[in-house]
């Protein structure tokens, strides 16, 4: 369990202040993992170095278990390390050293005999799909397979918590999910609390059972997966779910009113549209749409179009009655919903723009 | 090649001249290392943003010790050094004495290159080690000087070679070695037999320092 409380991380630039991180909170409760959205510059790197105790944060509190982090001692800044294991973004494991030297670096900070070492790497190693690789260096492993070695290194001083920072972004897809996969693997079997920073909108779809969005150094939307994706105005909703820019079809319907709608859990499982279709005998069009299986839950968000000389309000209204978030939007401008948090929609650059 | 040995001077003087060349470099290559890697270690690390900054200290360090002394030219520095010669070894001649101020003279110059290889390496490893729990000597001995081994193996050449060069200057003002003996028959008896062996030693030493400097160095990189 990690709970962060109002953590501020103030920067000096000469005589300029740099608020990072503006009273960022959060909580992950054991065996679960938590991701971490946001744009570069919302202070997800601040908020790992805060973590890691490589930058003091200004105020607030991180709180692993119930030791206080924030608060301990220069002297006692090492033993609190060894709560958190790291997963970095490029492995960043030694060159000099082997697979099996790597994963045993923890373990020799503490001076743990030799012959515990090796049977604690082999563990490890035989833990993250290693085995037979222990005398590979580095440069003759795959970028799945460093970060295989990464994560044995971070979980040999048997830690609480594994921060992982954006430790996909380097790799393909199809590795992306394995590495994902093994992360979710470890955190059920060994009990860990997961924080996952990520740009990756995919990383929270696939493994992240919460959520928070990162901007400007505060959380701006956060809850757990399912909860935030039924919203259909919230932005992690729309990046969840996201819906391509698309035209109203023309001929086959006179132009009428745009409906988004989002569906969730129980009323996924209802035919909706052709509910509402024989329930107003009316016919209506797909624009576009995204189905998707998110924390364990069936989600939809849809866009049609009604006939003309619809009376839109009593079709929101019948949807909402069935549990079903409906709105009209403006038909002559439907932009594309950010399929990730790297690509910018103006409303987001507006949102997340510079730190000031 | 008949002329090389029955020239009197190379059958009698070559070899000691061999052996106090050798004496120089590897005396001062020792000292070198021994004061120049600590040195640099302690640049780097006391630079401000380093590990433990001390800007103070770092700023005199630097400038005062490191710069100063790099900036006077290695004939002057050889020969204000003298009095700190017989001052440590008892006499200003031999190559034990010429030591003294071949080794100032490098330290410096090696120290800077041991400051640049540590700056190489990359950021993510030392934050890594830090995270896991690592003292700042732990950094240092098991994160900055293996990750940096084969540069500080090239940057130790280097400095090598720029001793042979050196060992050679040392040699006029009674250092010995090779230097001494191509400027006392080489130079002053026009000698060109005695002349040609010694540049012929000489680039043969620097070859063999480099290349086995080099291959060193490949044999420890695993990157």
């Amino acid at each position: 369990m990690i709970t962060v409380t109002d953590l501020r991380k103030v920067y000096r630039q000469g005589k300029k202040e740099v608020v990072a991180l503006d009273g960022v909170s959060l909580s992950v409760p054991k065996g679960s993992i938590h991701g971490i959205i946001g744009h570069s510059g919302a202070g997800k790197s601040t908020l790992v170095r805060c973590l890691t105790l490589l930058d003091r944060p200004t105020s607030g509190s991180v709180n692993i278990d119930g030791t206080e982090l924030s608060s301990v001692r220069d002297s006692e800044i090492r033993a609190a390390r060894r709560r958190i294991g790291m997963v970095f973004q490029h492995a960043n494991l030694m060159d000099s050293r082997t697979a099996a030297g790597n994963v045993a670096h923890p373990l020799e900070l503490v001076k743990t005999p030799k012959d515990q070492i090796r049977a604690r790497v082999a563990e490890l190693l035989k833990l993250v799909g290693l085995e037979g690789f222990e005398n590979a260096y580095p440069s003759q492993l795959s970028g799945g397979q460093r970060q295989r070695v990464g994560i044995a290194r971070a979980l040999a001083s048997d830690p609480d918590v594994l921060l992982c920072d954006e430790p996909t972004s380097a790799l393909d897809p199809a590795t992306t999910d394995e590495i994902l996969d093994l992360i979710q693997d470890l955190t059920r079997r060994l009990q860990l609390t997961v924080l996952i920073i990520t740009h990756e909108m995919h990383v929270v779809k696939r493994v992240c059972g919460s959520v928070s969005l990162l901007a400007k150094g505060r959380v701006v939307e956060a809850g757990e997966l399912a909860d935030v994706a039924a919203e259909l105005d919230s932005k992690l909703a729309r990046a969840l779910l996201p819906l391509p820019a698309s035209e109203p079809i023309k001929g086959a319907l006179q132009a009428g009113p745009v409906l988004e709608i989002l569906f969730s859990g129980e009323s996924a499982k209802e035919p909706v549209l052709t509910s509402v279709a024989r329930h107003f005998d009316i016919d209506l069009n797909v624009l576009a749409g995204s189905v998707e299986t998110l924390g364990g839950q069936q989600f939809g968000h849809l866009r049609v179009q009604l006939a003309e000389n619809v009376d839109y309000d009593s079709v929101v209204g019948y949807l909402r009655d069935r549990g079903i978030s409906a709105k009209v939007v403006d038909a002559a401008v439907v932009p594309s919903d950010p399929s990730d948090f790297a690509s910018e929609t103006p409303d987001f650059a507006a949102e997340t723009g510079d730190l000031k | 090649m008949n002329e090389i040995f029955s020239n009197p001077v190379l059958a009698k003087a070559l070899p000691e001249a061999i052996v106090e060349t050798l004496q120089m470099v590897g005396i001062s290559a020792f000292f070198t290392v021994l004061v120049g890697l600590p040195l640099g270690v302690f640049l780097h690390v006391s630079a401000p943003g380093g590990l433990r900054p001390m800007p103070v200290v770092n700023r005199i360090v630097s400038d005062i010790v490191v710069n100063i002394t790099r900036s006077i030219p290695f004939a002057i520095l050889m020969v204000a050094l003298i009095p700190l010669a017989r001052l440590l070894v008892g006499t200003s001649l031999g190559p034990v004495a010429a030591s003294v101020s071949l080794s100032i003279g490098t330290i410096p110059f090696f120290a800077r290159l041991v400051e640049a290889c540590l700056r190489d390496v990359h950021h993510g490893k030392i934050d890594a080690a830090q995270v896991m729990g690592s003292t700042r000597m732990q950094v240092i001995n098991k994160v900055m000087l293996p990750e940096s081994l084969p540069a500080l193996v090239a940057a130790a050449t280097t400095t090598v070679v720029t001793l042979v060069g050196y060992s050679a200057m040392a040699g006029l003002v009674g250092g010995g070695g090779l230097g001494k003996l191509a400027y006392n028959y080489g130079f002053q008896r026009f000698d060109v037999t005695v002349m040609i062996v010694t540049i012929v030693l000489i680039i043969v030493l620097v070859q063999v320092i480099q290349l086995t400097g080099e291959w060193i160095s490949r044999s420890l990189d695993h990157r």
